[in-house]
């Protein structure tokens, strides 16, 4: 087996071309040991090179730190410097002879629940860190909520900090399994449960001397094999159409092309498509991937549709099989996590954004907020704050084909919009979110609230 | 229950994702350009900025990708310092005429000459960009402009957004940013403001070169090795020429060169290299211990938030 470690024999270009991209996000409370980990992972897969990690060692010892602290290869701001605090999401990159990886790096400090939702809503995995001093607390069930919200296919248990719990294996188990069966319960389809010491290097990259009981992969093994591809057979396919490309040149006449990326799913010459909301229908006449035409394309390739008849087709309209369209609504009920400063209330003008398609649409209810440390539901909280995850019933100026979230990251998600200063709101998924919903809380628990 | 060790079974354990499965080059493709394609559908004077740059160049062709066969529906904006590579302009001006593009130049030297901007004590010109670019993207109405920044350049950059929202004096404010929710970007902008829009926001260097030669895309000769004329100046190898260098005190020496990105020629450093094929670019960046930027660019060099400081004021 190739080891990251190892020094990397120099790769062709095929060879590099061909490895996939995974994308993945961090989730951690503060001093749990993100950063620490974070860098860990950057410099044991030497990923850091020298004079990152010289501006490193400058730093830490201009502030008499005996060690480099590899937390400032991530704090980029001068405002992080200074405070030792992470502020905003940053993205990072790394790569192995097996893989590369952009990792969303999400501090675990302020506002930390839109931050995580931001970092997550693109990845395929995400990393719940706990400190196995402390096990399982709110924060860490937070964050399950949100992998579980997000429908992240994977995500991988961190009990971080074995080297402060003697490297035990009680603790580490004890902690696996309350986590997993609340990630489950939750509906996280796979859970990996991996003891690290970030601080030591132990499991992250280099599996760990101290704990011979783990039989099992390190944080970077996990990440190198976990595997990315959907099962495209069953997803239902969707073309948001960005851009109409019309060159009405010599030689391309009436060459008429509907530009996108491919959202879910696949697309065959010769398929009888759907355009919606109108409901028009026509068939796949041909499919160009960047100039080159090919017989079928999938997500998530940015492609060209050709259609076989002249009808109306524009940005904002959906694609899809004929056999296979989502039905269109006004009415829209979702899961949101509310990510401005300002409030959403019920009654809120808004813009909202599904696909390529943005629409007029107005808060008509906001029928629950999510208690995220007990799952429970408050009812009829009238607003929902920052960070906020709740229930919403949306009405729409225009139909709109809306799949259910748990069907469709891409064409079951949307934002909300304020229309006077463009302020991106809220974060939306249509559909249920949690596999088993808990039951609404009694009017009478709701002594505790503000409002 | 599932740990790892019983998941490690289920996975096969090969990072192999099947027949669907997307190289990490076709996925990043794919997205950039479906970043352009948003920008094309949600924006009115969009602009590209066009150095003759690598980055630029990758730009460009993912431009003419994703609207093919029709042409690129946006301009071009190089921000001349002045200090250019004169085989880069050449390459620029090559390659506007070849695509039948439109070319904004905003000239550093104009400034200077107005006396608007003044000559730095350093003689470095890249600072001086904000200015004629920030007026330049005002006086054209431009509400979009892509940029080739990379967030793997730089910690600031790492922070920043594909859509990134400037006020209408073009500042970043990283406290202020949107955050970005899976692929629905948020162009929505003031008037007087604009987006800057950064498609290979998650692309690397060696994406960048590896893109470049799976695509057989031509870049200006300075990429590769070559013997030039130059002087030593903090630790960097600087082109001799008529923006200033050498000083007395340096000597000229002529060297086996090659450039790891092309800026201004006053704090663009050069390395010492063989590679003078793709080929051997790649291999010689996969082994290099250097990141770009501090191998090559002094104005980062000049403070911890130097970037961050020039990107606030309006700077890509």
């Amino acid at each position: 087996m190739t080891s990251a470690t190892e020094p990397a024999e120099p790769l062709s270009v095929e060879q590099l071309s061909a490895t996939t991209l995974l994308r993945f996000a961090t989730a951690g409370s503060v001093d749990d040991g993100k950063s620490t980990l974070v860098g860990r992972l950057l410099h044991d897969s030497k990923s850091v090179l020298t004079d990152q990690l010289e501006a490193v060692e400058r730093v830490s010892a201009d502030r008499g730190q005996d060690t480099p602290d590899l937390a400032l290869l991530t704090d980029g701001l001068r405002a992080e410097r200074e405070q030792g605090i992470t502020i905003d999401v940053a993205y990072r990159y790394f790569a192995t002879a097996r893989r590369r990886f952009i990792l969303a790096d999400t501090p675990g400090h302020v506002q930390y629940t839109r931050n995580m939702v931001t970092g997550a809503s693109t990845a395929d995995l995400a990393v719940v860190l706990v400190d196995a001093r402390n096990g399982v607390i709110e924060q860490t069930r937070r964050h399950a909520a949100v992998a579980a919200l997000l429908r992240v296919p994977h995500v991988v248990l961190a009990v971080n900090k074995m080297d402060l719990v003697d490297y035990r294996e009680s603790v580490f188990a004890a902690i696996a399994e309350e986590f997993t069966a609340y990630a489950s319960e939750l509906g996280v389809p796979e859970i990996t449960a991996i003891p690290i010491s970030a601080l030591a290097g132990d499991n992250v990259v280099e599996p760990s001397a101290n704990m011979d009981w783990y039989g099992g992969r390190t944080v970077l093994e996990h990440l190198e094999t976990v595997p990315v591809s959907h099962d495209l057979a069953h997803c239902h396919a969707r073309l948001p159409v960005q851009y109409v490309i019309r060159p009405q040149t010599a030689e391309h006449p009436d060459y008429r092309g509907y530009a996108g990326q491919i959202a879910a799913g696949t697309f065959r010459v010769g398929e009888s498509v759907t355009v919606l909301p109108s409901g028009r229908t026509s068939k796949v006449a041909g499919i160009d991937l960047l100039g080159t035409p090919v017989d079928i394309a999938w997500t998530p390739q940015s492609v060209t549709l050709l259609l076989a008849d002249d009808i109306d087709v524009s940005r904002g309209d959906l694609l899809v099989p004929s056999k296979d369209a989502p039905p269109t609504t006004q009415d829209v009920e979702a899961t949101v996590c509310h990510v401005a400063d300002q409030p959403l209330t019920v009654g809120h003008r808004v813009l909202l954004k599904h696909g390529t398609r943005t629409v007029k649409a107005i808060v008509k209810d906001i029928p629950s907020r999510l208690t995220l440390d007990d799952l429970s539901l408050h009812p009829h909280p009238g607003r929902l704050a920052a960070n906020d995850i709740g229930r919403v019933k949306i009405r729409t100026a225009e139909p709109l084909p809306l799949d259910s979230y748990a069907d469709s990251r891409r064409t079951g998600a949307f934002i909300l919009i304020d229309p006077s200063d463009g302020t991106t709101l809220t974060a939306g998924m249509v559909g249920e979110s949690f596999a088993a919903p808990q039951p609404v809380k009694d009017e009478g628990d709701d002594d505790g609230w503000d409002f | 229950m599932t740990t790892a060790a019983t998941v490690s079974e289920a996975t096969g354990g090969s990072g192999d994702a099947g027949p669907y499965a997307l190289s990490h080059l076709d996925a990043l493709e794919s997205e950039a350009v479906h970043i352009f394609r948003e920008v094309a559908g949600e924006f009115e004077r969009p602009v590209v900025l066009f150095s003759g740059g690598k980055d630029s160049i990758v730009m460009l062709h993912l431009a003419l990708k994703a609207f093919a066969p029709a042409a690129v529906p946006f301009s071009l904006l190089h921000v001349d310092t002045g200090h250019n590579f004169p085989e880069v302009l050449e390459y620029r001006d090559r390659t506007v005429a070849a695509h039948g593009l439109r070319l904004h130049v905003a000239s550093v030297q104009d400034y200077i000459d107005r006396g608007v901007l003044k000559e730095r004590p350093d003689g470095t010109r890249n600072p001086l960009q904000t200015v004629p670019l920030t007026e330049k993207i005002q006086s054209e109405r431009f509400d979009a402009v892509f940029g080739g920044g990379r967030r793997d350049e730089e910690k600031a950059r790492a922070k920043e957004r594909v859509f990134s929202l400037r006020d209408e004096f073009s500042q970043w404010d990283p406290r202020r940013q949107r955050p970005e929710l899976w692929q629905l970007y948020n162009g929505r902008h003031a008037p007087g403001e604009h987006v800057r829009v950064f498609p290979l926001s998650n692309w690397t260097e060696l994406d960048v070169w590896q893109y470049i030669a799976r695509e057989h895309i031509e870049l200006p000769g300075i990429y590769f090795a070559h013997e030039r004329e130059v002087f030593r100046r903090a630790g960097m190898w600087l082109t001799a020429g008529e923006w200033g260098g050498p000083k007395a005190s340096e000597t000229v020496e002529k060297r086996r060169i090659r450039y790891r990105t092309v800026g201004d020629m006053s704090c663009t450093g050069a390395v010492d290299s063989d590679a003078t094929t793709l080929d051997a670019v790649i291999a010689e960046i996969a082994a290099s211990r250097l990141t770009e930027r501090g191998a090559t660019r002094a104005d980062d060099k000049m403070s911890e938030a130097a970037m961050e400081d020039r990107k606030r004021e309006g700077y890509f």
